[in-house]
């Protein structure tokens, strides 16, 4: 029942997110709608469940870290930060606006709460695997979550650090792969067919799962299985997502990667998240 | 299955590639003795077997490309290149000097037969991925080989090379991996361990070969002929082979990389050959 | 009206026609660099190679080494930073024929941020031996130099812009590799500029003239082989020059200027642009104005050097 409670909350936090992350892409009439809604489960039982965060103490020290790799879906990650009181939700009228603390990628000296800046694809996973070696070294608890997205993994730098985070057996290292099978320049399988992403990463030494990545239950369920895991190896969570989940005209098409919505677009997502037809 | 003779024939011309290649390294003072000691059966087996060339007209369209990623094997590439007529063997005898047209690492501005500069690992594949979609797009049916050490395949360029070979069923691309299990710091499965490297290949779209002993012509001819007959994807042989190989006291150490020749040392070599 | 990486996509569009040998490799920004139609009309000439630009960098020295004319497509930031080693090693030193031709140089990626903007790219690409470098100003000087790129047998690196810029010259207009453009000609000052911050170096030679100060406006779309010879009559007839450029002052076009006002021991070199710091999401003009160029302020700098008042 309690576990229910904490699913049905969740699922409610999500919507919550999913209208500020658009509101706020709306407002700022630029932005990466699509990869911040196929993220934002994931990202809601990050932030309101599995992180241990200080939200008044951004960088304690023994805090969980988190790295966006695919660092154009910020947005997201600025919403989760501001409902997290991280920092004022007004700041989050000022996305991408000159003298702005929400940069148009993440800036880790602007943003309370960013671990890492990000923007050019490929690189955030190697940042994450730094700071999990050094946590490590340090007995430091914290443990260090990386989202990254599918079509993402075309750049063989995510393949170096893989290797890297399988050398150094990092248990503490969580990659969660965004797997909405869209990229900028059409599906993934035209533009680089992503193969079997869990095999791949299981090849280069990883702890794979696979997961339906709008599924709380299931977020949560895999989160747990990781805490309990005691493997000596680095884990990826393959999970199977759709790109601008929550809106029906943006589900799933590309157009949407990264374009803001006018007021009747706007208007209507807002609706349709609300009526919950995700 | 090779003949007794040819077989003979083959371990004959590798030993002769050898020798030529220490004596040049002797000559200079110091260079690539390991990884070049570890391909002297594959290159020979390429330009004496399996490769489409014509030494008189290295730059024919229609040939056979071989790109040699691990750019620092150059002086064993040039031995074998003089040794098949690209150009007279006396030129040997000028590696690494002053003016000399044959540089430490491969260069195709100045070296007859090489298609492709190299020497920055991990950036070879991608030429030879470029050469393949070149020949795939102009209907031609000749192959481009490429040969790439395990400790370049750390490199991340080598992975996203291997992606796109995949996507466009580069049936005409085989890749060499020279797994003699050493880097320069250390021992490959210590310093950041890459195998299985099949497995890896495998479940990035290719089909994959393991060769036990990267040394045996029958070996390396077989795997080339299987993957030869095996369509729509491209090939990763996966040679293992012995660092330094026919190299007394060098063998399999990671220190063979690169060092210096004593006079005994070379004698010692060429009478083990 | 138009964008340079509109210009991009109509000119290879027509160089892809009338060439079977010409190439456009992807890094999954073709929709942002305006290659699409090229991908959809000639699909035996493109390659996407997703979003990995080291080996696009490689695949294209291999379809050079074939025959091919690639041309790789990404952002400014990517190609010149992230494949640069790549450019130098499997491009530059074997003197292969592939262009790399980069939408969003500058600061134009502007709400982008800092990550995608790139300020140092030409710089970079400077001291690479073998490299050739344009940086066009307005959609048909940068169609016609395109074209030219394409018949220049070596590595050449194109800088492209994101947002329309005003036309500049007539469609017939021709330019060549090598060779700046005077735009305007004048005695007082001059002012070398190149890319999209040209209009603004119009701007002020229209608020010189009006002050009675006649500036002589060199494009010099060309950073290298920069035109000595251009550069040379500015300073011995003239000796008071301005650069301008949307790129760090470090190493752009106005230091490539003062080594040339170094040789010759004589002329004063004032050089506008980015001030050796990274940019931020805002607006393209209120970002270029942070880094102190406008139209006023490049005819303010201009009309000091000629007055000699600070």
């Amino acid at each position: 029942m309690l576990q229910n409670n904490k699913v049905l909350s969740l699922e409610e936090t999500a919507i919550a997110l999913r209208k500020t992350l658009l509101t706020t892409i709306y407002k700022a009439q630029s932005g990466h709608p699509g990869g911040s809604l196929s993220s934002a489960d994931l990202m809601t039982v990050l932030y309101f469940d599995e992180l241990r965060l200080r939200p008044h103490q951004p960088k304690w020290p023994e805090r969980d870290r988190f790295v966006l790799s695919k660092g154009h879906v910020c947005p997201v990650l600025y919403a989760c930060l501001a409902m997290r009181d991280f920092f004022p939700m007004e700041e989050l009228d000022h996305l991408r606006k000159f003298g702005s603390i929400l940069q148009g990628h993440p800036d880790m000296k602007r943003t309370p709460g960013v671990d890492i800046s990000t923007g050019s694809l490929g690189q955030g996973v190697s940042c994450a695997v730094g700071m999990a070696i050094a946590n490590r070294r340090d007995q430091n608890p914290g443990r260090v979550f990386c989202l990254l997205g599918d079509g993402e993994t075309n750049e063989g730098q995510v393949w170096e650090a893989a290797e890297t985070a399988s050398k150094y057996q990092l248990d503490n290292l969580i990659l969660l792969v965004d797997h909405n099978g869209l990229q900028n320049d059409g599906t993934c399988q035209d533009i680089m067919p992503p193969r079997d992403l869990a095999e791949k990463f299981r090849a280069f030494g990883f702890q794979t799962y696979q997961i339906d990545g709008h599924s709380i239950p299931a977020i949560l369920d895999v989160f747990e299985r990781i805490r309990a895991h005691q493997g000596g190896q680095p884990y990826a969570v393959i999970a199977k997502t759709v790109k601008g989940r929550g809106v029906s005209f943006m589900e799933n098409v590309v157009a949407w990667h990264g374009q803001a919505p006018n007021e009747q677009e706007y208007l209507q997502a807002i609706q349709e998240i609300e009526e919950g037809l995700s | 299955m090779l003949t007794e003779e040819r077989r003979a024939f083959l371990t004959q011309r590798a030993r002769q590639a050898r020798a030529l290649t220490l004596e040049a390294i002797y000559r200079v003072g110091r260079g690539h003795i390991g990884g070049t000691m570890s391909i002297a059966e594959l290159l020979i087996a390429l330009y004496d077997d399996v490769m489409r060339v014509d030494p008189s007209n290295p730059s024919w369209p229609e040939r056979d490309r071989l790109v040699v990623s691990k750019g620092h094997a150059a002086p064993i590439v040039y031995a074998v290149l003089a040794m098949k007529g690209y150009f007279d063997p006396k030129l040997l005898d000028t590696l690494n000097a002053n003016g000399t047209t044959l540089p430490s690492h491969c260069d195709m501005r100045k070296v007859p037969g090489i298609d492709m500069t190299a020497g920055s690992l991990g950036q070879g594949l991608s030429a030879a991925v470029g050469m393949a979609l070149a020949n795939q797009m102009d209907h031609r049916d000749s192959y481009v080989y490429a040969i790439v050490g395990d400790g370049e395949s750390q490199e991340g360029q080598v992975w996203e090379a291997v992606m796109l070979a995949a996507q466009r069923k580069l049936e005409h691309l085989i890749v060499f991996v020279d797994d003699n299990g050493c880097q320069v710091d250390g021992f490959t499965g210590d310093i950041l361990n890459m195998r299985p490297f099949d497995q890896k290949y495998r479940a990035f779209g290719w089909h994959a070969i393991y060769v036990e002993d990267g040394h045996s012509f029958d070996q390396i001819l077989d795997a080339i002929h299987q993957a030869k007959q095996t369509p729509d994807r491209p090939h990763a042989i996966i040679l293992n082979t012995v660092k330094a190989k026919h190299v007394p006291g060098a063998e399999n150490t990671y220190q063979s990389h690169c060092f210096s020749l004593t006079r005994e040392q070379l004698d010692n070599s060429l009478r083990n050959l | 009206m138009k964008a340079l990486r509109d210009a991009f996509g109509d000119e290879i569009l027509a160089l892809g026609r009338e060439n079977p040998n010409v190439y456009v490799v992807d890094c999954d920004i073709g929709k942002s660099c305006k290659t699409l139609e090229f991908a959809r009309q000639l699909p035996q000439q493109h390659l996407n190679v997703g979003i990995a630009e080291q080996n696009a960098a490689g695949v294209s020295a291999g379809l050079a080494t074939c025959g091919k004319i690639p041309f790789v497509s990404t952002y400014a930031a990517f190609g010149s930073m992230r494949m640069c080693e790549q450019i130098r090693q499997e491009i530059c030193y074997p003197r292969l024929n592939v262009k790399i031709a980069c939408s969003h140089g500058g600061l134009t990626p502007a709400n982008d941020g800092a990550s995608h903007q790139a300020i140092e790219d030409y710089g970079i690409m400077r001291t690479l031996p073998n490299m050739t470098i344009l940086v066009p100003c307005d959609y048909y000087s940068c169609r016609s130099l395109i074209r030219a790129a394409c018949q220049w047998d070596g590595p050449v690196y194109l800088r492209f812009t994101r947002d329309p810029v005003p036309f500049i010259y007539r469609e017939s207009d021709q330019f060549e590799i090598g060779r700046a453009r005077t735009v305007r000609e004048g005695g007082d000052v001059a002012i070398i500029a190149a890319g999209a911050v040209m209009s603004l170096a119009l701007q002020a030679c229209d608020l010189l003239h009006s002050q009675g100060i006649e500036a002589r406006l060199l494009d010099m779309h060309t950073v290298k082989p920069l035109d000595t010879a251009a550069v040379t009559a500015a300073i011995q007839e003239i000796g008071r020059v301005v650069t301008v450029e949307d790129h760090n002052i470090i190493n752009g076009i106005g230091s490539a200027v003062c080594e040339v006002a170094a040789g010759l021991g004589r002329g004063v070199v004032k050089r506008m642009g980015v001030q050796d710091q990274f940019g931020e999401s805002g607006p393209y003009f209120d970002l270029l104005e942070k880094n102190g160029v406008t139209a006023q302020s490049i005819a303010d700098t201009a009309r000091s050097l000629v007055t000699g008042e600070n």
